[in-house]
Order: structure tokens, then C-alpha cells, then sequence
């Protein structure tokens, strides 16, 4: 396996990666890079393919083609040593259901050969991190989805691991969590952990990830920066219109410097400059507008033709 | 990277935390296990040996009433085991998602799996032994030689557990488990000895009998139990190991390709 300059220090080097499920492809040959450091996005709709890329990285399903290494150590082979340096927050909740909260973490420590003498400092630390201090001795039942979702996190951390990955850590979460969740990843990743985040969110691609990927159905459609990945790939004005596409065509088609793009009954308008589209619409003061910057929704858009949330 | 196939399983002393984990909750959830895996073989020996013991009187040199505590001590390892491997395991598989946090771990497969098999013969060990104390009290035993059927029990369990780990590793819901009960171990529960002698079935359905591990089982424990010398301890030592290691294997190969896929 030959490695590019620049992947000297990649907390994830695949090349041609590949998952197959019968005659089914679902992951189309891949190739990561995720640097060390700082927050890496897998940005797709459900579907595309980032759960099991993710499961392939992490070792729990078999590649059916392609090479991975995974802080420098081949996977599969070297599993057990990448596993005692990473931690990982599943989609799902999978906590036991018969501990306390205390309990499920001295009992995840013991998985990485932790004592819970050794850890009861770093669980005291977890558990104010994570605003789950007076939980401690709670039963699983008793708590909220944003609390179990916290105690993931927490329990991701208990090796204290320097590569972390979140298989969508806020999806079905109410706004006040997400914030803090989103908060408690800037902290990590300044501390000098490396996240990697699979996302259909595209704020909080935006809000944490310093590089992303994009990927549709199994396939890597582009790759870059949030900020970079719009201004390449979209106008910087976005009027979106609602409306059946015979009143709202006659009046923002054809503007010199935008496109239109209609996807079902929203209309995109996509302008480098406001003014003239602006004009436009005063023609026609019975059509209901919102104006936004351009966002990665857009970019996904333009260039998979169909939206990132269904 | 593809083939999965026939991969032996290579489990390490980290197994262990598998077993340690499922003492810890069962510790927390000792009650109602206990009374139900204890509560049953104790009304078999006082409803049926008691009660058939005054009509029967002596089997092959030995009381009913310790014939028959011998035969459901044998039984009692036998459905522990199996219930345990089966529907515990599926639970922790499926609903829980248990394996699926262990293996983001340094743990794998394997360790789960020689965990988990550990932990069913740990089950049947410390479900038997307060029936083997009832007996004892009830004066259904009186030698000491039924100490030497502790470990004995105990290997009942892991010869148990393989196979029902094979058959949660292939269910899609509980219901699977019915075939797996009422074709194998209801059968083996009143054809293996456990209630009169094997001896007394028609020559084929011996063979068949013997083919199975249960009635292995009770030629061990029925002697130690009622304090008899046992006749080719060997043999059904080894019927129980083979049992016990192709269920390891099997139980291996299966629940990896239902993990990691």
C-alpha cells in the first residue's frame, strides 16, 4: 500500500474501499483520508452508505474490497490495538439496560483492561463534561434520550482515546442538547482529539466539521472544507420560493447571473448578485419569498439533484 | 479481505469481562432468576419423587426419590444452559445491543462467545447447587460422592450452551426457539433417563437416546449422586467434551457471521 505525502500522520488511510451485501453495492470503492486532528464529516442522506463506512473503519463489517489502516495499524488485523485507542458513539443507544449510569461506564473501563480504581477520577470528569453529574446513580429507564446520548459520549471517552467517531450523535435530539453536545465536541477536538462525524445534518456539518466528505449513494460525490465546498459549488444568494411552478417560472427564470432549480413545489433561485432578483420579485408582490446564504444542502443539491433530508 | 468463512476462534483471557458483566447483572436480577430456575426441579422432586417414590420404591439398586433428584439435577443444567444461551443471549444480541458496544472494545468475537459459554455452565452451576442442597436436606442424597458431581454440572452447562448460542446466533425472533425445545429438549427431558432407566426404551430408540448428551449426563451424576460406582466415566466425559467443543466452534462461526457483516 503506497502512501501520498500527505498522509504521513492520517488517523484513516482507505483506499478503494468497497462493501457489497449480495449483488448489492452500497459502498462504491472510497478513499479516505482523515488527517490527525480536528473534525472529518461523512455528510449524506440515509442510505448513502456512511453507517457502513463508518462499521468498515470501525471493523464490525468485513470490507468486501480495498485497504484501510486505522492510526497508522492495519485493519482488520490489528483491531484489538486500534480498539484500546478509540472510542465511539453508535447510532443507537446501546447501553446496559440493567446498570446505573456509574455502572455502565466501570463496567465499559473494564472492556479496555481499566480498573474502576484506575478510571473513578476520569468517570467523576466524564460525568461533569457531559452535565451528568447528578445521574450518577440513575437507571437507564429514568433517563431522556439526551441524557443516554450523553452518557455515550462519556462512555466513548473512558480510554481516553485520541480518535473518536459519532455515527450520528444528534439526530432526534431536542435543539438545547444538540447545543450542548455540539459544545462538548469543540472542547474535544481542541484538546487535540481527532472526531470523525457522519452527519445528515448539514448545520452541524457546518458547526463542527474542518473538512468533509460527501457522499451519495456510495459514492464520494466531492470533498473540502464547509466554507470551501459552498463557495466552490454554489451561488452566495439563495431566494427560496414556494408555489406551483407556472406563476413562479415567469418570474424568476432567466435572470442574467442565477439559476432556478425546482425541486417538487420549492423553487431555489441561486444569484451571485441580489439586486436584480430582487427587482424581479417587486414585479410580483404576490409570490412569498425567504432569502438565506447558500448553505451545504445547496451543495449537495446541486450536485446530486435531489435533497439531503427526504 | 472477504472470506469469513472457517476462521477457528481465538479468545483471550479478556473473556472473562463478558462473564464478569453478566455475574454483575445477575447478581442484580438474582431473585426472580433463581426462583424461577430452582423453583421448578424442587416441585418435580417433592410433587413426582415423593409422591412416586412410595409407589415405586427402588430403581437399579436405588431409591425413586434419588433416582429421580439425580435425573433432574442433570435436567436442570440441561434447560439453564440452553434457556440462557438461547434467550438471554438473543436479548443481549438484539434488543440490547450489548455485543455491539463490547466490540467497539478491544474485545471481540470470539471473547463474547467463550464469555458467553463460560457464563451458561457458571448458570447451571449456581442453579444446581441449591437443588443438590434441597435434596441433601430432603434426604434425597446422603453421600458425599455427590460432591464430585459439582463439576459435573458444570460441564453439562458448556455442553449445553454451544448449541443454543448456535440457535440465537440463527434467530430472527424469540418464536425460533420453540423448534429447538419441544424437538430436542423436551424429548431429552423424558426419553433420556431423567424419570426411569433408558433400559427400559426399545433397542432403536436407545441408540437415538444415547446419541444425545443428556442421558451421558445422568450416567455420570445418577452414580455420584447416589453414591454408586460409575461404569465408563470416560465415554460420557467424552460425550460431553465433543458436545461442549463442536458447540464452541459452531456457536463461533455462526454468531460471527450474525456480528460482523
Amino acid at each position: 500500500m503506497s502512501l501520498a505525502p500527505d498522509s504521513a500522520d492520517a488517523v484513516v488511510l482507505a483506499r478503494g474501499l468497497t462493501k457489497k451485501y449480495g449483488e448489492r453495492t452500497v459502498v462504491c470503492g472510497i478513499d479516505l483520508t482523515i488527517p490527525r486532528g480536528g473534525c472529518f464529516g461523512l455528510l449524506g442522506p440515509n442510505g448513502a452508505g456512511k453507517t457502513t463506512t463508518l462499521r468498515m473503519i470501525l471493523g464490525q463489517a468485513p470490507m468486501s474490497g480495498g485497504t484501510l489502516s486505522v492510526l497508522g495499524l492495519p485493519m482488520p488485523a490489528a483491531i484489538r490495538q486500534i480498539h484500546a485507542r478509540t472510542g465511539v458513539v453508535p447510532q443507537s443507544d446501546n447501553q446496559d439496560p440493567d446498570f446505573t449510569v456509574v455502572e455502565n461506564l466501570r463496567m465499559y473501563a473494564r472492556y479496555f483492561g481499566l480498573r474502576p480504581a484506575e478510571v473513578a477520577g476520569r468517570i467523576d470528569e466524564l460525568l461533569g463534561f457531559l452535565e451528568l453529574a447528578d445521574r450518577r446513580d440513575a437507571r437507564m429507564r429514568e433517563l431522556s434520550g439526551g441524557m443516554k446520548r450523553r452518557l455515550s459520549i462519556a462512555r466513548a471517552l473512558i480510554n481516553d482515546p485520541e480518535f473518536i467517531m459519532l455515527d450520528e450523535p444528534t439526530t432526534g435530539l431536542d435543539p438545547q442538547v444538540r447545543h450542548l453536545i455540539w459544545t462538548r465536541l469543540r472542547k474535544l477536538k481542541a484538546s487535540g482529539k481527532t472526531l470523525l462525524l457522519t452527519t445528515h445534518y448539514m448545520d452541524e456539518a457546518e458547526r463542527l466539521c474542518d473538512q468533509l466528505v460527501v457522499i451519495d449513494r456510495g459514492r464520494i460525490v466531492t470533498q473540502g472544507s464547509p466554507r470551501g465546498l459552498i463557495d466552490e459549488h454554489v451561488e452566495p444568494h439563495v431566494i427560496e420560493v414556494q408555489g406551483e411552478t407556472a406563476r413562479v417560472v415567469p418570474v424568476l427564470g432567466s435572470i442574467p447571473g442565477s439559476r432556478l432549480l425546482t425541486v417538487g413545489e420549492t423553487h431555489y433561485c441561486y444569484a451571485r448578485e441580489l439586486g436584480p432578483v430582487l427587482a424581479r420579485l417587486e414585479s410580483a408582490p404576490q409570490l412569498r419569498y425567504t432569502h438565506r446564504t447558500a448553505n451545504l444542502e445547496d451543495v449537495f443539491l446541486k450536485l446530486t439533484g435531489h435533497e439531503l433530508r427526504e | 479481505m472477504t472470506n469469513m468463512g472457517l476462521v477457528l476462534p481465538r479468545p483471550q483471557a479478556s473473556a472473562l469481562k463478558i462473564w464478569q458483566r453478566n455475574l454483575l447483572v445477575w447478581r442484580k436480577l438474582i431473585g426472580p432468576s433463581m426462583a424461577f430456575s430452582f423453583g421448578e426441579p424442587v416441585i418435580y422432586l417433592l410433587g413426582l419423587g415423593f409422591g412416586l417414590g412410595q409407589f415405586i420404591g427402588e430403581v437399579n439398586g436405588i431409591p425413586y426419590f434419588t433416582f429421580l433428584a439425580a435425573g433432574l439435577l442433570a435436567a436442570s443444567a440441561m434447560n439453564v444452559a440452553s434457556f440462557e444461551g438461547m434467550f438471554s443471549v438473543f436479548t443481549r444480541m438484539t434488543h440490547q445491543q450489548t455485543y455491539d458496544a463490547i466490540l467497539a472494545t478491544p474485545l471481540t468475537v470470539d471473547d463474547i462467545v467463550a464469555g458467553e459459554m463460560l457464563w451458561c455452565a457458571t448458570k447451571s452451576l449456581l442453579n444446581t447447587l441449591p437443588i443438590l442442597a434441597v435434596a441433601f436436606l430432603l434426604g434425597a442424597i446422603h453421600d458425599w460422592s455427590a460432591l464430585a458431581a459439582i463439576p459435573v454440572f458444570f460441564l453439562v452447562g458448556l455442553c449445553f450452551a454451544g448449541p443454543a448460542l448456535v440457535m440465537a446466533a440463527c434467530a430472527a425472533s424469540y418464536d425460533f426457539f420453540n423448534y429447538y425445545t419441544t424437538l430436542l429438549i423436551t424429548p431429552m427431558f423424558i426419553f433420556s433417563g431423567v424419570f426411569y432407566p433408558v433400559a427400559t426404551l426399545p433397542a432403536i430408540a436407545q441408540v437415538l437416546v444415547n446419541i444425545l448428551p443428556l442421558s451421558h449426563a445422568i450416567a455420570l451424576i445418577r452414580p455420584l449422586v447416589a453414591g454408586q460406582t460409575l461404569t465408563d466415566p470416560v465415554l460420557h466425559v467424552a460425550v460431553l467434551l465433543a458436545y461442549a467443543g463442536v458447540g464452541y466452534v459452531a456457536a463461533s462461526i455462526f454468531i460471527r457471521r450474525r456480528l460482523i457483516r
